[in-house]
């Protein structure tokens, strides 16, 4: 029998704190599209990239036909014919078509010095002929759509006589018809015994193009199915798995109060499309969806940090003008980015200042003199309430664990009276232990009367916490499933779900 | 076949890039109907030949500024570099008694040297090219007056080197028409400057570093190799300058030069290099130098006084950067 185009086995690969693969596996036979699905952070990019070249791996062997390679670099991988499609691309928005596929490597006169644009155009034309693409070799790449921008990176993976093509979700910029042109090009390739790789978050998508099917969760290898066996249920349960359920505490409905923060037909761009929903005092609303939904977009629409095209806020019953972040604080919204350290903290200050600085006015005397001891005595107050493990108010916070870090934000925004808390990703880099403290904080904040948006990509985290679960997919609001209803497929189902369905 | 419908994102008239040299080029036009309607001196012979020559410089080092910000860097040693080279080019010809052929190379080899050390700081030490020219600026500044020992080197003996700027080759073919060498010389280089940009691997690597490093670096292109290369070019055109300069002032004067950058990086912008990177044309800084030496020499014909003429450079450079900003937004 002939070997396999790429065999991987036995794949480890350890970033610091997390484990990304353990017993990694891939397989991928010439002339198949190979479809590559699972969860956020279930390793399939990682285990991409060490087949690329662009990470070493800890352990394991990689064939390629045949024959175990060493791929230390995107140069080697490129000389054994593996070629990676990047979901952000990599051309140069300023040079022609042909100038970008081949970059590194143009036809040159006389000294390698002079440059020959007839015979670079010639060629590229030629490449483009081979692949049935009516495109311009001379046109410029930053003038030209994402999608055509993608055709031109498969050219140039192709012009290195590419056996394996790798795309990192292709299809999550491209309309409909842009998918079909796309397709159309991938089936071509795969009549040629080129092996492709499709990482791709929709599911539908994938009767359409994939031959076979492997999921992977928690960066270990789970199934691989031909696509004639592999239903979207099935998919789906294959990459949730079985998780043991923690604690599901129950989660009254709160019935009708009038909520306290209404959003509705909020719109920019594709990121966030025509999204209303509502939230109550004492509410925890979950917001689930893959990498890319839009949700924290949406957040920060929210919050005013980007503006938004259409739509409107609603706060106790008054329509909001937000425009920029400092309205939103002034309507008591506090927004808890999932990156702490470069939007939350000023980490290179200390837990008093911190605490205060979202509401600095608070604590001024004429002149705009700072009255330490008001300083000093919120500070005391909010370390004393969340238990914040500090050993002074002038510890520097980038000194602090995480949780702690965490903790000092959320003083912050209670500082500022904040009535809405958003919290991004709040368990994000926090160990096991500080992330119970923090589940409990929240819960706390709710039965004070707070209501809480809490973006999440992790699961179990969105049914332990929430009331309410809202998941999006691709900008859209797909679903709404109350706590007693909520389960991992379902949520799967709707973060999934595309618009189109082809 | 694969055709689609929406293949190019939005249909300009022009290239794009090509907007800002036409806005420069129709300023140029404006700049000079304006100036010659106001005052009659303005299109005299004799002042036409003193635009060019005051061009012929702050070209040169327009030049070569505009490789480096095509890649999305900055050199602002240019000035003092070229005032070093022409204090070099008066050491080797004057102290050292060189020939003149030898001295000039000699001096656009300083600049060169200048440049190489700056895109080695830059490439290799990986320090900003802001922090790594300023730096250099400030070397080449002191290097000029230690070496010349705080004193200007005259060219009197050699009577030959002076004809390299001041000379006239046009008036010798056509009797009355005196344009200086030096305004060829910059029209030489231009042209020189445009088939390195346009036509080589060197050109094609100054726009891939500018537009997307990472790409270029991924694809295989040396780009640390290639950053040096361009900063050296851009010392070498730096060299030419202090050559010319030199030349045309008949002394290296090693206190002259700072200032120079600012203009020289004002022409390039104003022709529509950006600041970002990636995009810029050697016509275009041509035609900013142009602008520039226009408006200094219109105004000071109006008698404005040499204050304001900075204050209006200075507001011009702004605007157009900020339409430079604008255009990429959309």
């Amino acid at each position: 029998m002939e070997h396999p185009l790429v065999v991987m086995e036995g794949i480890e690969k350890s970033f610091p704190g997390v484990q990304a693969l353990k017993q990694g596996r891939f397989e991928l036979r010439s002339g198949e599209v190979h479809a590559l699905c699972g969860e956020n952070g279930a390793g399939k990019s990682t285990l991409m990239k060490i087949l690329a070249g662009i990470y070493p791996k800890d352990a394991g062997r990689v064939m390629v036909g045949g024959e175990e390679v060493t791929l230390s670099s995107p140069g080697a991988a490129l000389k054994r014919g593996i070629s990676i499609i990047h979901q952000e691309l990599n051309l140069m928005p300023h040079l022609t078509v042909a100038q970008n596929i081949f970059i590194g490597r143009e036809p040159t006169r006389g000294l390698r010095f002079w440059l020959d644009e007839q015979e670079l155009n010639a060629r590229t034309a030629a490449l483009f002929e081979r692949m049935h693409l009516k495109l311009d070799p001379q046109a410029i790449v930053g003038d030209l759509t994402i999608a055509m921008q993608q055709m031109v990176e498969i050219a140039k993976a192709l012009s290195y006589n590419a056996r394996v093509l790798i795309m990192d979700e292709p299809t999550a910029a491209l309309t409909d018809t842009e998918i079909a042109d796309l397709f159309t090009l991938i089936r071509q390739l795969r009549t040629h015994g080129t092996g492709i790789v499709h990482i791709s978050h929709r599911l539908e998508e994938l009767k359409q193009i994939a031959d076979r099917v492997t999921v992977m969760r928690d960066g270990q290898y789970i199934d691989t199915l031909p696509i004639a066996e592999a239903s979207i249920e099935r998919i789906i349960r294959l990459m949730v798995g079985r998780t043991i359920y923690e604690e599901r505490p129950s989660r009254p409905n709160l019935g009708e109060t009038a909520p306290l923060l209404e959003v509705r037909g909020l719109s920019r761009g594709r990121a966030v499309q025509n999204v209303s929903f509502t939230l109550r005092r004492g509410e925890i609303v979950g917001i689930s969806g893959l990498i890319g939904a839009g949700r924290t977009e949406l957040a920060r629409l929210i919050f005013g940090a980007d503006r938004k095209e259409r739509g409107e806020i609603v706060i106790a019953g008054r329509t909001v003008n937000i425009n920029r972040p400092s309205d939103a604080v002034r309507h008591g919204i506090g927004y808890l980015s999932e990156d702490r350290k470069h939007f939350g903290l000023a980490t290179g200050l200390n837990v008093e200042v911190n605490i205060a600085m979202a509401a600095f006015q608070k604590f001024l005397a004429p002149l705009g003199v700072v009255r330490q001891s008001a300083v000093e005595g919120n500070a005391i107050r909010h370390v004393r309430d969340l238990a914040i493990k500090t050993p002074s108010l002038q510890q520097e916070v980038r000194f602090l664990s995480g949780g702690n870090q965490q903790k000092v934000v959320i003083g912050k925004w209670l500082t500022a009276d904040t009535e809405i808390l958003i919290f991004d990703e709040p368990t994000r880099g926090i160990d096991v232990g500080a992330k119970a403290e923090i589940y409990k904080l929240m819960n706390e904040l709710a039965a004070r009367g707070k209501a809480i948006l809490m973006i999440s990509s992790e699961l179990p985290e969105i049914l332990r916490m929430s009331h309410r679960i809202l998941v999006m997919c691709e900008g859209r609001l797909t679903g709404e499933l109350r706590s007693d209803e909520a389960t991992q497929e379902r949520i799967m189902a709707f973060a999934t779900q595309r618009e189109a369905v082809l | 076949m694969i055709e689609p419908a929406t293949n190019v994102k939005r249909s300009n008239l022009l290239p794009s890039g090509a907007i800002q040299q036409v806005l420069a080029f129709g300023a140029l036009i404006v700049l000079v109907v304006v100036f010659s309607l106001a005052s009659p001196n303005f299109l005299q012979f004799n002042n036409i030949v003193g635009i060019l020559l005051a061009t012929a410089v702050n070209g040169i080092l327009a030049l070569g500024v505009t490789f480096v910000i095509i890649t999305g860097g900055i050199d602002l040693s240019i000035g003092t570099v070229m005032t070093f080279a022409a204090v070099m080019t008066g050491v080797f010809i004057t102290n050292w008694g060189l020939p003149v052929w030898l001295g000039v190379l000699g001096g656009v080899l300083s600049g060169a040297a200048a440049g190489l050390v700056n895109g080695l700081v830059i490439a290799k030490l990986h320090i900003p090219p802001f922090i790594a020219t300023l730096g250099m600026l400030n070397v080449a500044k002191g290097l000029a007056l230690v070496i010349a020992e705080l004193r200007p080197i005259y060219f009197n003996d050699d009577p030959a080197f002076n004809q390299i700027a001041m000379g006239s080759l046009l008036g010798m073919i056509v009797p009355g028409f005196e344009i200086p060498n030096a305004v060829l010389i910059l029209f030489g280089l231009a042209f020189v400057a445009s088939l390195i940009l346009g036509r080589t691997v060197l050109g094609r690597y100054t726009y891939a570093l500018g537009s997307n490093e990472e790409a270029a670096r991924l694809s295989g292109v040396n780009v640390a190799v290639w950053k040096i290369a361009v900063y050296t070019l851009t010392g070498a055109f730096s060299g030419l300058a202090g050559v010319v300069i030199a030349s045309r002032i008949n002394s290296a004067q090693p206190a002259l030069g700072q200032g120079y950058e600012l203009d020289a990086i004002a022409a390039a912008v104003i022709g529509g290099t950006s600041l970002s990177g990636g995009k810029g044309t050697i016509l275009g800084t041509i035609i900013g130098a142009f602008i520039i030496s226009i408006l200094t020499n219109g105004l000071r014909i109006l008698s404005v006084p040499q204050e304001w003429q900075t204050v209006i450079t200075g507001a011009i450079v702004v605007l157009a950067v900020y339409l430079d900003l604008v255009r990429r937004k959309r």
